[in-house]
C-alpha cells in the first residue's frame, strides 16, 4: 500500500495502521489500532477521508456486484466499487446513475458518506435520494441493514454521514432508465452575473442538467462572465455514434503549480471563448459528466504542494449578492480559480442529517496552495459564507474553521450520537472541538 | 490459439485470479471457481453472475487444497458442470513469513505444502485428463522469487521452484498431447497478499496487468511468462550474479 492521501494531497498525514478490506464478510480484527475510518478511491478533498491516528479501512477491495434487476433498474453492490465501474456494466443494459458527481472514480460507499450531488440536484436532488438501502458495519459487531423503513435513523445518519457512523459494506441504489450512453448539450455564453440567474432560471426549468462555469479573474461589468452547460439524456438516435476515449496523464509532479495568474488567465479567457453550441450537440456522458477524468491525475497539475477547494452554499434568499461578493473577493485578490462552478440547488431536501446540498446557490473554486496567502483569501471568502448564512462541502474542506460547519450543520451535535465510538477522522475531530 | 470457454480456477479467491475470472467472464466463458474460504467465494461467484450474460454458467466449490483427498473429486464436480474442461488456472498460495519458518519446521513444512505439494498433487489428475482429451491448457501461477534462493524469502522460492521444475517437466510431456502448459512468473503485485510492503515503486504491477498477460499467455500456450514482460530480463542480470557475490548480498 501507498500511504493515502486525498485528491488535493492536503493535509500530508498519515494514520498509524491501513487496513485492505478485501471481503464485506471478514471484521476488522481487534489489532488494528482505533479509531478507525473507511477511505474509498481518495477523491474527496481534506481530511474527511484522512485520519493522523488509528487505522485507515481502506475500501476499494470491495468491489463486488451482488445483485441487478435489469428490468427495475435496481442495483446492490460493494461499496468500495467505483462508479465507473457500475456505468461499465448498467449503461449498455439501458441504465445510468440516478445522480452523479464531476468524476466517475468516486467509490459508491464514498458517493454515500458525502451524500454527493450533481448537475441535476434541481431535477433529481442528490446521491442519497436514490438510495434505497445500505449495510452497516459497527465496531461492536453489530451489523444494521439499513432503509428509509427499516433502521431510518441510521439511514438518514449515515447518508452523507462522512464515514463515520461505521463502515458502509454494501449499497442498494436505484438507476434511472436511458436510452443510449449520449447527452444533447446545449451551451451559452453569458456576459455577466445578471445575465447568469436570468439563463439560469430558464436553462432549470427545461433541463434535468445544468451548470455554468465562471470566469472568476473578469472584473467591472464583465464579473461573472462564463458559459452555461445544459443538458438532458439523448432520445433514440437514428444511426449508432461511436465513441473513443482518448484518456492522458499527467508524467511528472511539477515542483511548482502550473496554474498561476498568468496560466490562469490564459486559460479563462481561451475557455470563455470556445465555441459554445446554442444549438446543441451530442456528447458522449464520460466527457460531459467527468471531463477531468479523462487525465488521470489532474490534481498533480497543482505541483506538490496541491491546493484547496472551496465550495459552498448561500440561501436563494442571499445568493445574488453573496455570490457578487465572492466573485469580487477572489478578482480583487488575483489568485483565481482554474474552473469556478456555479450552479443553484433545487428545492427537494437531502435526506442525510449532515447532507451539504440544500437549496440556494453554490459555487465551487479550487486555489493552488500558496500558504498562508491562500489561506486568508479563504478566510475572507468565509466571512462571506458566514454572513449570507450559508454553509461549507465537508468532502471539499481541509480548513473550514469550527464555528462555520457548526452554523452550517446545526444538527451535528445530534448526529454525534450514531457517530461508531472506535470511528473518526481528522476532519471530524477538526471540526467539533 | 487455446480456447478459454470452460476454464476452471482453483485459488479462485486470490486478487490475481478473481481479476482473470472477471476478465474471462466478459469474454463469454463459463467457469467453475475452487476457493479455500467459502463466504468469500460465494461473494465472488455472485459477482460473476452479475457480470455475465444469461447463458453462461458459473459456479464453483469450497475446499481446502492441502486436502489432497478431495482433489479429484472437485476435477469431476468441474467436469460435470462445464461438460468439458478446455483449461485450468492454479493461483492459490500464500507468502510465507520467512523469519517464522526458520523458527519452526512445522510452518516451513505448512508453507510448503500449500505452495508446492498441493499444486504438483493437482496437476498429476489435471494432466492425465488433459493427457486423454488431446486438447487444453494448464496455467500455473509460480513466481519470479523461484528464478533464485534469497535469504529474505526462499522457503517461497523453493516452493514456488519446485512447481517451475515440475511444470517444465509436464510441459515436455504433454507437448506431445497438444496440451499447453504455462508457468506465470509475476513480479510484484500490489494485492492483498502484499499488503504490508510499499507499492508504490515503479516495479509493482497491478492484478488487472497481470491478469491479462496471464489470459494471453493461457491462449498464446506460452511456455514461461514473467509478468510483466521486464522481469524477465530483471531475473536473467540475478541469475547471472556469481554464487560468491551473491551469498554476500542482502536480496
Amino acid at each position: 500500500m501507498t500511504t493515502p492521501l486525498s485528491w488535493n494531497r492536503l493535509p500530508d498525514i498519515s494514520p498509524d495502521a491501513i487496513c485492505s478490506l478485501t471481503s464485506r464478510a471478514t471484521a476488522i480484527p481487534d489489532t488494528f489500532p482505533r479509531p478507525l475510518l473507511p477511505y474509498g478511491n481518495g477523491r474527496s478533498y481534506g481530511d474527511v477521508c484522512l485520519t493522523d491516528k488509528g487505522t485507515l479501512l481502506i475500501t476499494r477491495g470491495l468491489d463486488r456486484f451482488i445483485e441487478f434487476d435489469r428490468k427495475q433498474g435496481r442495483l446492490r453492490c460493494e461499496a468500495g466499487m467505483t462508479l465507473r465501474e457500475i456505468l461499465a456494466l448498467v449503461v449498455p443494459q439501458g441504465w445510468f446513475l440516478a445522480s452523479t458527481p464531476g468524476t466517475q472514480l468516486a467509490t459508491v460507499g464514498g458517493a454515500v458518506a458525502n451524500d454527493v450531488h450533481g448537475k441535476n440536484h434541481h431535477d433529481s436532488g442528490c446521491f442519497g435520494h436514490h438510495v434505497k438501502a445500505l449495510e452497516l458495519w459497527r465496531s461492536n459487531g453489530e451489523v444494521i441493514h439499513c432503509s428509509s423503513e427499516r433502521n431510518p435513523d441510521w439511514f438518514y445518519a449515515t447518508i452523507g454521514g462522512l464515514g463515520l457512523t461505521g463502515l458502509i459494506r454494501w449499497v442498494d441504489i436505484q438507476l434511472k432508465p436511458i436510452l443510449n450512453p449520449w447527452i444533447w448539450v446545449q451551451s451559452q455564453r453569458f456576459a455577466n452575473l445578471g445575465e447568469f440567474w436570468t439563463l439560469n432560471r430558464e436553462a432549470e426549468a427545461n433541463w434535468p442538467y445544468t451548470v455554468a462555469w465562471i470566469d472568476c479573474l473578469a472584473k467591472g461589468k464583465s464579473r461573472g462572465r462564463g458559459i452555461l452547460l445544459a443538458g438532458a439524456h439523448a432520445p433514440a438516435q437514428s444511426q449508432s455514434l461511436n465513441y473513443r476515449s482518448r484518456d492522458k496523464r499527467m508524467l511528472i509532479d511539477p515542483p511548482f503549480s502550473m496554474v498561476n495568474h498568468f496560466s490562469l488567465k490564459a486559460f479563462n479567457a481561451l475557455y470563455y471563448r470556445q465555441l459554445v453550441k446554442p444549438q446543441g450537440t451530442l456528447v458522449h456522458y464520460a466527457p460531459y459528466f467527468y471531463p477531468l477524468d479523462a487525465i488521470q491525475n489532474w490534481n498533480r497539475i497543482y505541483g506538490k504542494k496541491g491546493f484547496y477547494q472551496y465550495q459552498c452554499v448561500i440561501p436563494p434568499e442571499n445568493a445574488e449578492g453573496a455570490v457578487t461578493d465572492l466573485l469580487e473577493t477572489i478578482a480583487q485578490h488575483g489568485d483565481g480559480s482554474f474552473l469556478a462552478v456555479l450552479k443553484t440547488f433545487g428545492i427537494k431536501p437531502s435526506v442525510g442529517m449532515l447532507s451539504f446540498p440544500r437549496p440556494g446557490t453554490t459555487l465551487a473554486l479550487d486555489f493552488p496552495n500558496r500558504g498562508s496567502r491562500t489561506l486568508k483569501l479563504l478566510s475572507a471568502l468565509d466571512d462571506v459564507v458566514r454572513a449570507a448564512g450559508g454553509a461549507l462541502y465537508p468532502a471539499k474542506d481541509a480548513r473550514m474553521p469550527a464555528d462555520l460547519f457548526q452554523s452550517g450543520y446545526p444538527v451535528w451535535h445530534e448526529f454525534s450520537k450514531f457517530v461508531d465510538p472506535q470511528f473518526s477522522s481528522s476532519f471530524w475531530r477538526r471540526v467539533t472541538v | 490459439m487455446n480456447s478459454l470457454k470452460r476454464v476452471v480456477i482453483f485459488g479462485a479467491t486470490s486478487a490475481i485470479a478473481e481479476q482473470v475470472a472477471r476478465n474471462l467472464v466478459s469474454q463469454g466463458s463459463h467457469l467453475y471457481c475452487v476457493g479455500r474460504n467459502e463466504q468469500k467465494l460465494e461473494d465472488i461467484i455472485q459477482d460473476l453472475k452479475v457480470r455475465a450474460g444469461g447463458s453462461q454458467r458459473i459456479d464453483g466449490f469450497s475446499a481446502d487444497l492441502t486436502d489432497i483427498a478431495v482433489h479429484q473429486r472437485l476435477i469431476d464436480e468441474a467436469k460435470s458442470f462445464l461438460g468439458e474442461i478446455d483449461a485450468v488456472l492454479i493461483a492459490h498460495g500464500t507468502l510465507p513469513n520467512q523469519q517464522a519458518c526458520q523458527a519452526s519446521v512445522a510452518q516451513t513444512l505448512r508453507e510448503v505444502e500449500t505452495n508446492a505439494l498441493s499444486v504438483v498433487t493437482l496437476l498429476t489428475p489435471l494432466a492425465n485428463l488433459m493427457e486423454e482429451q488431446q486438447h487444453g491448457v494448464i496455467a500455473v501461477i509460480s513466481s519470479v522469487a523461484c528464478d533464485r534462493g534469497r535469504q529474505s524469502n526462499y522457503v517461497y522460492g523453493a516452493s514456488k521452484g519446485m512447481v517451475s521444475i515440475f511444470l517444465q517437466g509436464l510441459r515436455n510431456r504433454l507437448s506431445k498431447s497438444n496440451v499447453d502448459v504455462v508457468t506465470i512468473k509475476p513480479g510484484f503485485v500490489d494485492t492483498p497478499m502484499t499488503s504490508e510492503f510499499d507499492t508504490s515503486g515503479f516495479l509493482w504491477s497491478t492484478p488487472e496487468r497481470v491478469a491479462n498477460g496471464i489470459i494471453n499467455a493461457m491462449k498464446k500456450g506460452k511456455g514461461e511468462v514473467y509478468l510483466p514482460g521486464f522481469w524477465r530480463g530483471i531475473m536473467i542480470v540475478i541469475k547471472m550474479i556469481p554464487e560468491f557475490i551473491f551469498k554476500r548480498m542482502s536480496l
